[in-house]
């Protein structure tokens, strides 16, 4: 391979630093500041990869993020699916190979290891380091802006060329001078390799940094977004237009420029406007052999410059296609009056026209127009005030082009417009032949736009091919929308540091939780609680380690940690009226001592929450919510009374984590309660079922509460959380000779099963009433109004036929109903589906010696099947059970008043 | 992700906030003398507009306090906040 490095320039290398790095296996070197591109361009290499497709050779076409053709898989420094090889910075070690189409994760993982996210607040981040974006920031931070300036190449200054002045000065020094003033400056920050991947309401940047050895994210909060993203030089589509060496016009240039690499040694330059005969001209100047500019345009301005320094122009003629093998070798041409022409050259530089970088401008609904004379879409001012776009980007300096999309010919096959989906005109024409108009259906019809470049170099010829199909005029439809992330970006950066799931949801634990743990406790998630499930004895399972609980519980006494439960005092002068307004029962007349349970409902007359209320004064209460509804009811009462009731004088507090709650359940406790030592009356007279009693118990102040959620008599012994441990290990060790038990969640939800107690959020899902509970009991019938009373009169919350909650009994009493299982009727059992569903389990325990297996169910129209059979078909066989009442312990409720 | 100004905090990422829907939808004063309809109509229907209207956001995860924000449904840009029981000032 013949090395295309010039002997000198190239602002963007050092030439004193070679790097050695791999490409498909083999070693090859580059410089310093060389993109893998540049350096395979300057090595001779031409294909880069094959198309994803039709797997045709594929090389270079731009010098920049636009790029089509060559994609590669990075495999060192760090490891990158699929991106352009004019992306990639060479550096020690970089290890690539040509990746086509869709890339692909190795199996052991990436191994990209850690990134970071950052927060940053400035009043004025710039995207794009560009001249016109340096000009902005300098602006910026002369006024005394906090600012942030980002590009994603390795360098500041953009495109601007060695021969570019600015402010009089060559643009290599304003740009030096540029970067120093800003690092000079406390509040700037520049970062390159980094790429804004969005902008979001408000000024909200997310901002991917290549940065090395930590990727990092930046999430920026800015008073003012300004775009200068610059713009990219656009192809043209004509026979064999994807063949290595053929090339964007302004890319070859910046090859020469930046890299000092010059693409080929002959080359055609395709025009539609002056952009192609200055750049023709300046590469003629560093030693590029020019065989012809050939210009849509009759008479077209930079035709006589290009002229003038001994090129051959041909205007009104048009590019038709290439030969080569496979780098393009000839170049045919055509002109006016049928006449053609072929040129001997391995290098073909499109110029056609150039389209604004108005993706991230766009995404946050940037508007934008057609410009008939550069023939491209334009920022058309509208958009959140805080957003404004500057430079190319706008438009600025663009030329005015002689508007060319594709070289008619017969065959449109080979003309490619998305070289990335090998999609081609014939694709487009197609598209529209089978009457799809929008650009938005033709892009889902042929995948333009669909790969990673999202339609960068194809998305505006696409549209133009579309609109003169349909005739509908230049710029009647735009480019598809390109989406964030701007460029890719790996989920592995995305999601950071793995700080362990307690960050991102935070595990919270009882104060009893040491001793769970210590007598090895199996814990389930509940909420965000870690609960003890239950404490397995060695050899035990989940099954006999909860018939040992529950039984326990049934014949002497147990213990279960119920710190969980939420709880939050209503306190204030309307604090009874208040809570008659959230549950449906009337917590008004409960005396000063005692505890009524109640249901909370939302508007629309369903199950929202349950809990017991325990009133502590006249003005003060302490309620109880679920496990896991502690915050939403929390909220709910907030709600309610900020934005209907602000009038009320009530303070709702959370006191969850103020009380650790030990629940002593069983005929023996208490028994264990005297052996604790109480200074409290527990004889059943003096303190009777749904009652609270403040006093010592175990030498800690403690409120006891007569509350039972498993049907036998039972204490609750709440205490301050700090000695919630305390008081566990006191119960344990007075229970000691009685027999306690500690039990877990499934030993519990099983004893309130046997008593058809519902679970709100397992028997419930949002679509049930109080009536179709059966809990009609709790619902007053009196005049007042409370949150859902309305709704339950509404036609279709009063049918008599909906889900009912009902017990379901299996006849092989060995059988266990899966909850979540299906019911349906017993002639239905063997039917394919669909059949007429029935309702579903919502509960369901095993048999035990002293107990039959049983389940809950929402069953259609249940109440009134109550003796009737159900099925639920399952694999391995229908499992047949009778409808039957919810309860099936002590249904007269005289162990729990004990 | 908005950048919302809480009437009492001041300017909060959107993260800490909790959204609650059109504003000024009153709990009517007497449920039971409304119609199944008009139950219907305050229960489940909102406006749906193009352009600005009045909505409810709560700081959940900062004061806890319920307000009002005029909000552009198209380009979601916030005009004004005003706390419960205010009206909004132009």
């Amino acid at each position: 391979m013949t090395s295309r490095r010039l002997d000198a320039g190239g602002i963007g290398i050092d030439r004193t630093r070679p790097i050695p790095f791999t490409f498909d296996g083999r070693p090859y070197e580059g410089f310093a500041g060389d993109t893998l591109a540049s350096a395979l361009l300057a090595s001779g290499a031409d294909v880069v990869c094959s198309s994803p497709i039709l797997g045709r050779p594929r090389g270079v076409v731009s010098a920049g993020v636009e790029e089509p053709g060559a994609f590669v898989e990075v495999r060192q420094p760090r490891f990158e699916p699929i991106v352009p090889a004019t992306t990639v910075k060479v550096v020690d070690h970089l290890v690539a190979v040509g990746r086509p189409g869709v890339g692909a994760l190795p199996p052991d993982g990436d191994g990209s290891g850690v990134s970071d996210h950052r927060h940053l607040h400035v009043e004025t981040i710039v995207i794009g380091g560009g001249i016109a974006g340096l000009r902005e920031v300098l602006r910026a931070a002369r006024e005394g802006d906090r600012v942030l300036l980002v590009d994603e190449r390795h360098w500041l200054g953009g495109t601007a060329t060695e021969q570019d002045a600015v402010d009089g000065e060559p643009a290599s020094t304003w740009i030096e001078d540029a970067a120093a003033e800003l690092a000079a400056t406390s509040e700037a920050r520049v970062l390159t390799e980094a790429t804004a991947l969005g902008i979001y309401d408000d000024g909200y940047v997310v901002v991917y940094e290549r940065s090395t050895p930590r990727p990092r994210v930046w999430h920026v909060r800015a008073a003012r977004v300004v775009v200068a993203s610059g713009a990219h030089e656009r192809p043209i589509a004509f026979a064999d237009d994807d063949r290595p060496g053929v090339m964007l016009a302004s890319a070859a240039r910046t090859y020469a420029d930046r890299f000092g690499v010059l693409a080929g040694s002959r080359a055609v330059v395709f025009a539609t406007n002056h952009t192609g005969h200055d750049t023709a001209i300046a590469l003629a100047a560093r030693g590029l052999d020019l065989a012809a500019v050939i210009d849509v345009a009759p008479a077209a301005p930079g035709s006589e410059r290009a002229r003038a320094v001994g090129i051959e122009v041909r205007n009104g003629w048009a590019v038709t296609g290439t030969d080569g093998d496979p780098r393009v070798s000839r170049v045919h041409a055509a002109g006016p009056g049928g006449a053609t022409a072929s040129f001997e050259a391995d290098l073909l530089l499109v110029a056609g026209g150039w389209n604004p970088a108005v993706q991230l401008w766009r995404g946050i609904n940037g508007g934008l127009r057609y410009d008939e004379p550069r023939a491209c879409f334009l920022p058309d001012g509208t958009g959140p005030r805080w957003l404004e776009i500057v430079g190319a980007a706008a438009g600025d300096g663009l030329p005015e082009v002689t508007p060319f999309w594709f070289t008619p010919a017969q065959d449109l096959s080979r003309h490619f417009v998305d070289l990335q989906r090998d999609a081609t005109v014939a694709d487009v024409l197609s598209a529209v032949a089978r009457d799809l108009r929008s650009t938005e259906h033709v892009k889902r019809a042929t995948y333009i736009g669909t790969a990673i470049d999202q339609g960068r170099t194809s998305g505006v010829l696409t549209a133009a091919i579309v609109n003169q199909a349909w005739g509908t005029g230049p710029g009647a439809q735009g480019p598809t929308n390109a989406r964030p992330p701007y460029t890719p970006v790996p989920f592995s950066v995305l999601a950071g540091r793995d700080r362990g799931p307690r960050l991102l949801d935070p595990a919270r634990e009882t104060p009893i939780h040491p001793w769970h743990t210590a007598h090895g406790a199996v814990f389930e998630n509940v909420g965000q609680w870690k609960r003890p499930w239950y404490f397995p004895r060695p050899g035990e399972g989940l099954h006999d380690a909860t018939e040992r609980e529950s039984r326990g519980v049934r014949e002497r006494v147990g213990a279960m940690d119920a710190s969980t439960l939420g709880k939050i005092e209503v306190v204030g002068p309307d604090a009874a009226t208040f809570l008659d307004r959230m549950y449906t029962n009337r917590m008004s007349t409960l005396p000063v001592g005692s505890i009524r349970y109640g249901l909370m409902l939302s508007l629309d007359g369903m199950v929202f929450d349950d809990g017991v209320a325990m009133r502590l004064a006249e003005d003060r209460f302490l309620i109880s919510t679920t496990t896991g509804g502690a915050a939403k009811v929390l909220d709910h009462l907030e709600e309610w009374l900020q934005t209907e009731w602000p009038t009320l004088r009530v303070y709702t507090t959370s006191v969850t984590e103020q009380w650790a709650t030990v629940a002593v359940n069983g005929p023996l406790a208490r028994d264990l309660l005297v052996s604790l030592g109480a200074d409290v009356d527990l004889a059943a007279e003096a303190f009777p079922f749904m009652t609270w009693r403040d006093g010592e118990v175990a030498g800690m102040p403690a409120r006891l509460a007569r509350v039972s959620f498993s049907g036998e008599l039972a204490y609750e012994i709440n205490v301050e959380g700090r000695v919630g441990l305390a008081m566990w290990e006191a119960v344990m060790a007075a229970g000691g000779p009685l027999g306690v038990v500690a039990y877990g969640t499934e030993a519990m939800h099983r004893l309130r099963g046997e008593k058809g107690y519902v679970i709100v959020g397992q028997d419930t899902d949002g679509t049930v009433t109080p009536h179709d509970l059966g809990m009609s009991w709790i619902v007053r019938r009196d005049h007042t109004d409370f949150i859902g009373r309305r709704s339950l009169r509404r036609p279709d919350t009063a049918r008599a036929d909906r889900k009912q909650l009902v017990g379901l009994r299996p006849i092989d009493p060995e059988a266990w109903l899966p909850e979540g299982a299906q019911l349906v009727a017993p002639e239905h059992a063997d039917d394919p589906p669909p059949v007429p569903m029935l309702g579903f389990v919502t509960s369901s325990y095993p048999r035990y010696a002293t107990s039959p297996s049983f389940a809950l169910g929402s069953v259609r129209g249940g109440r009134d099947l109550i003796g009737t059979r159900v099925v639920a078909p399952w694999p391995g066989g229908p499992i047949e059970a009778e409808v039957a009442p919810p309860i099936i312990y002590d249904p007269e409720g005289a162990r729990r008043e004990g | 992700v908005l950048l919302i100004p809480c009437p009492w905090c001041g300017p909060r990422d959107e993260i800490e906030f909790r959204y609650g829907g059109q504003a000024h939808v009153a709990y009517p004063d007497d449920p039971e003398a409304l119609s199944d309809a008009e139950w219907a109509q305050y229960l489940f229907m909102r406006e749906n507009p193009e352009g600005e209207w009045s909505e409810r956001w709560v700081h959940s995860a900062g004061c806890r306090r319920w307000f009002n924000a005029v909000r552009s449904t198209i380009t979601h840009e916030i005009r004004v906040v005003y706390r419960i029981g205010e009206e909004p000032t132009a």
